[in-house]
């Protein structure tokens, strides 16, 4: 009789004829399951689950919310990476002559002030937002994961004075500083990144140093330790591995957070500057486009900035929901 | 005189995104008026969801899909959520395991004991606290009054399940569930609690449903005893009689496989092979035949219900069995198993002779309390190990016993190098082991390995077995990766896990397993000394008994040394050589286990061994004494002299001015007393000339 491995649920399904002959043994009144060869399957057989990628997988998919944000993504990146290449918009040269043209042909979502053309800049501006959110949330991830775990493995007073530079850093309003310098270096996507990777791996940080502190103190990291593990192996084959499900939850956040702060900038006036554009830039003159009812230039890419952030959002959650084992339904 | 709860057939599922747990199965029992019932079985087997479906509590996702539940005549299932709601904690009340979680922090005491009675009752703050005054006094807390203002935080364990308790009594409910009401609490407290339940029982004419995995609990509480298996009830019969003339064999596995105080531990104890089975999709027959080693061809087809006389009447309708035993077996036993004498597993040829493999010489550990977010001033220490010295021999097996919070703990991690002593030595072969730096003390490490408590905590989840176990070799740099390969093959064959094992995450393990590997990996390295901290005790009892044996065998296979840690004396006395006996950072008393058991000379030994429940109702019975009065001591100034002095019936002013020293009471055997139980063998010479003894015995 043979038993595809992975279908074996010994304990419900039948056993093979040796394993039967050991149960015999095992409870005669002196329980000999003694050693040798009949001590095989003393233990037991494996259940053969998923792995736990896989679980958080399956809760992930489950999850409608969040099949919803991947797709809602995806369609985004799709409309702002290929749109382009099929709807040649004029978002580049300055044309008076359409300023403020309501949708119509030619012009499926109307014009702005300088005749550009609105669907044409979402998609462009799209690209900005999206290019610089992750970026700046992968900038922000990396040092806020090495500074919160030095600290966290360092302790003591190592710990104390990096977490006090990260509560400093923190009293500093955020944007007051990201203004001045978006201002000074911010005028590509790559500087727009660093400058808002820069300032937001603090909160990463904390997570990271916080998440650390709890692994640090259990069992199978005293388990290393007695085995006589360097730190280094502690904090790279136990430490960071098990803090990678906070970090991969924290890094959705942070992008939605990148695109929401570079939206904000942008309708300051501090954006990204020409030939480059963002949706905070087309924002920048939405009230008086609404006093002259050209709505158009308002109501789409607020659209897809909430949007996109939103899709984003629910990514995170789901993703914090599936990597929580205490979350996690069977 | 109708019973005061009746449940008939009742069955509960738990449905899952996917499947359907199918907790309760048609479960059919009555409770009398101010009757015990016991509900008895392994975590997992539905006994927690049986009360929890009286009560309406189910959590999410959990419905009784059939069967009735009656209280004095009135149907609970189905009744609406709100008459439900007067019934609840009114005419039911429910006692939860973990005290800690179950009070509401935010909330004093006095009001939490107050609001079923201001609710049910309708009764005015004034007269509510009262009451409350009333059942705080009844569950025989100290000084109530000035408790009513304390927060939950502020109490003991012991405590705060007595508020819980007082809580669950304040509306004189008819019947009280009790959940697992003292598993989380130590021995000493257990003893307490369970003397407290069976007072308040006959005084106010409760019926009591106790549900617990502890067959020693329910031996001398409870009148009748139901043992549920896999969502079913099994057996059912008056306590004395399903002890002493059992029906079914998973009650009589179960009740075989417990550690005994008074067994010979050169055997081999009797163990359950195999686990419970996945409710999800239960086995067709008997859900027992997977591991019963009488199951035939009619068992794993046709399951057996649960009758009176046992089901089968044609063959055993005349067996014997007393009036209300039932039990759902088609070839049902006859009693306990005879433990036949002199089957024994290698036995021990006293072990340990002479040389001490390890020695623990005075060791102190104290950690700092300190106030202040800032300058953190030291304030007080807590003092968790104070100037303990143990020697263990080559080969032995040394059992560190005590309640929780005695330092057990903390001086195995003294051993294994997990915390470093204030003061002491830890020696392994005469060498001061962690004196030694960077390369030497890794190596060194490798002599002295643990094995870990919680089964769920102490492997990485992120690692596949094999890696787990190749770690140590990785870490130490044992022989190539074919070598590494092969001596993890042979060590899962030893602990009896497949081979298939090594692909497998942890979480796919069930605890027993899990505990096998983490002893794997500890006797991976071959080390000298293995500390093995609580090894056993969040494992239930069938499960429990095969990683005893297997602890043991290997042990008689490589003949290394072990330091045992549990709070069960019965599992230390089972597995140990020698016993350490601690109380509040010091040993108090060391022995051969028979020493401990038949002469213990410590007035806290005997009374440990007087608090244990054991599994048998008529020695249960007659026990008088509650053991040991009292709680634990803070052990951040832990009393003056004797440190058992304040819970001792023995102390008189000498115990608060002196300390006693360790005297010996016959070979091997020393205990610190003044008063002492036995006559020592000569005046303390003090010190630990004691150990001494040990290698002339």
């Amino acid at each position: 009789m043979t038993i595809p491995e992975h279908q074996v649920r010994p304990d419900v399904e039948d056993r093979p004829e040796g394993d039967f002959a050991l149960v015999q043994t095992a409870l005669a009144p002196n329980g000999g399951a003694a050693s040798g060869a009949g001590a095989v399957a003393e233990g037991g057989e494996v259940q053969v689950l998923a792995s736990g990628w896989r679980l958080a997988l399956r809760s992930f998919l489950e999850n409608r919310l969040a099949v919803v944000g991947v797709v809602v993504v995806v369609l985004m990146v799709l409309f702002c990476f290929v749109g382009p290449l099929f709807y040649h918009g004029n978002y580049l040269v300055a044309n008076p002559i359409f300023a403020n043209q309501a949708p119509g042909a030619g012009h499926p979502l109307g014009t702005d002030p300088n005749g550009f053309d609105v669907l044409a800049q979402i998609m462009h501006g799209g690209q900005a937002s999206l290019e610089v959110g992750f970026f700046a949330a992968v900038i922000a991830t990396v040092i806020g994961t090495i500074w919160g775990a030095m600290a966290g493995l360092a302790g003591g007073i190592v710990d104390g004075i990096m977490m006090r530079f990260v509560d400093v850093l923190l009293s500093i309003p955020f944007l007051f500083v990201v203004l001045i310098l978006a201002q000074k270096y911010g005028a590509s996507i790559v500087d727009m990144s660093i400058v808002l990777g820069v300032f937001s791996w603090l909160v990463p940080s904390r997570l990271v140093r916080g998440e650390v502190l709890t692994l640090r103190v259990r069992d199978f990291v005293s388990a290393a330790n007695v085995m006589g593990a360097s730190r280094a192996r502690v904090a790279f084959r136990h430490l960071i591995p098990n803090a990678l499900s906070v970090v991969i939850v924290n890094v959705t956040f942070q992008v939605a957070d990148a695109i929401l702060a570079l939206a904000f900038l942008g309708f300051l006036g501090f954006g990204l500057q020409y030939p480059h554009i963002d949706w905070g830039d087309m924002l920048s003159g939405a009230e008086t486009a609404l006093q002259n009812g050209y709505w158009w230039q308002v109501y789409p890419v607020g659209a897809a900035l909430v949007i996109v952030v939103m899709a984003i959002n629910f990514i995170g959650d789901a993703l914090r929901d599936a990597m929580d084992v205490r979350l996690r339904r069977r | 005189m109708p019973p005061v709860l009746e449940v008939s057939h009742l069955s509960t599922h738990i449905q899952l995104t996917k499947t359907v747990v199918q907790a309760v199965g048609d479960v059919s029992f009555h409770l009398d008026a101010g009757e015990t019932l016991g509900l008895v079985g392994e975590s997992g087997c539905g006994k927690s969801m049986t009360g929890l479906s009286i009560m309406g509590l189910l959590p999410n996702g959990g419905h009784v899909v059939g069967g009735s539940i009656k209280l004095e005549g009135r149907e609970l299932v189905g009744m609406p959520g709100a008459e439900l709601r007067s019934i609840r904690g009114n005419d039911v009340a429910m006692i939860f395991q973990d005290s800690a979680s179950s009070l509401n922090p935010t909330k004093t005491v006095g009001d939490q004991v107050a609001e079923p009675v201001m609710l049910h009752r309708g009764a005015g703050r004034k007269e509510a606290h009262d009451r409350a005054v009333e059942v705080l006094t009844l569950v025989g807390i100290p000084r109530p009054k000035e408790r009513l203002g304390d927060y939950p935080h502020q109490l003991s364990g012991g405590l705060r399940q007595r508020v819980m308790i007082a809580i669950a009594l304040s509306c004189d409910p008819k019947v009280l569930i009790a959940d697992e009401p003292t598993t989380a609490l130590d021995v000493t407290i257990q003893a307490q609690i369970l003397a407290l339940l069976d007072d308040l029982k006959t005084q106010l004419g409760m019926s009591v449903l106790l549900v617990t995995h502890d067959m020693g609990v329910v031996a001398g509480r409870a009148d009748r005893v139901n043992v549920m298996y896999a969502g079913r009830v099994v057996e059912t019969a008056a306590t004395d009689e399903l002890f002493h003339s059992m029906h079914h064999p998973y009650t009589q596995g179960l009740l075989a496989s417990i550690p005994r105080l008074d067994q010979d531990n050169r055997r081999r104890l009797y163990s359950i092979p195999g686990a419970p089975p996945d409710l999800t999709s239960p086995p067709p027959g008997c859900r027992y035949a997977p591991r019963c080693p009488y199951a035939d061809e009619k068992c794993q087809a046709e399951e057996p219900t649960l009758v009176e006389g046992g089901p089968d009447f044609t063959r055993n309708g005349a067996g014997g069995s007393a009036p209300g035993h039932a039990f759902a077996c088609w070839h049902p036993v006859a009693g306990p198993v005879v433990l036949e004498a002199g089957e024994d597993q290698g036995g021990s040829e006293g072990p340990g002779q002479g040389d001490a493999l390890l020695e623990v010489d005075h060791v102190v550990k104290e950690f700092p309390v300190t106030a202040g977010a800032i300058l953190q001033r030291k304030v007080g220490a807590v003092k968790a190990v104070s100037g303990v010295s143990v020697r263990v021999g080559r080969g032995e097996i040394y059992g560190l016993v005590g309640e929780s919070g005695c330092g057990k703990t903390t001086l195995g991690k003294v051993i294994v190098g997990l915390e470093t002593p204030s003061a002491g030595k830890v020696r392994l072969l005469g060498r001061d082991v962690f004196a030694a730096r960077g390369r030497e003390l890794r190596k060194a490490r490798r002599d002295l390995q643990m094995m870990f408590q919680d089964p769920y905590s102490s492997l990485d989840p992120r690692m596949r077995v094999g890696s787990i176990l190749r770690e140590p070799l990785a870490i130490q740099g044992v022989g190539t990766r074919q070598e590494q390969d092969r001596i993890i093959a042979d060590m899962l064959r030893e602990v009896g896990l497949p081979a298939n094992a090594t692909e497998r995450y942890p979480h796919e393990f069930s605890g027993g397993q899990r505990q096998r590997i983490g002893l794997a990996r500890a006797l991976t390295l071959e080390p000298k000394v293995v500390v093995a901290d609580e090894p056993v005790s969040a494992l239930d009892v069938s499960i429990r008994s095969q990683v005893l044996n297997l602890m043991r065998r290997l042990q008689r296979a490589h003949g290394q040394s072990y330091v045992v840690i549990s709070h069960d004396l019965a599992v230390v006395k089972y597995l140990s050589d020698r016993i350490g006996v601690m109380y509040l950072g010091k040993l108090v008393e060391e022995g051969s286990g028979d020493d401990i058991y038949h002469r213990a000379a410590h007035p806290y030994t005997a009374a440990l061994i007087d608090t244990i429940p054991l599994p048998d109702p008529g020695k249960e019975r007659a026990k008088t004494e509650v053991g040991i009065r009292g709680e634990l001591p803070s052990p951040i100034n832990p009393p003056s002299g004797c440190r058992f002095r304040t819970r001792c019936p023995r102390a008189e002013q000498r115990c608060a001015d002196e300390e006693p020293q360790l005297a010996a009471f016959g070979a091997g055997h020393v205990a610190a007393c003044h008063f002492p139980l036995q006559e020592p063998l000569e005046v303390a010479s003090a010190g630990r000339g004691a150990s001494g003894h040990a290698g002339s015995s």
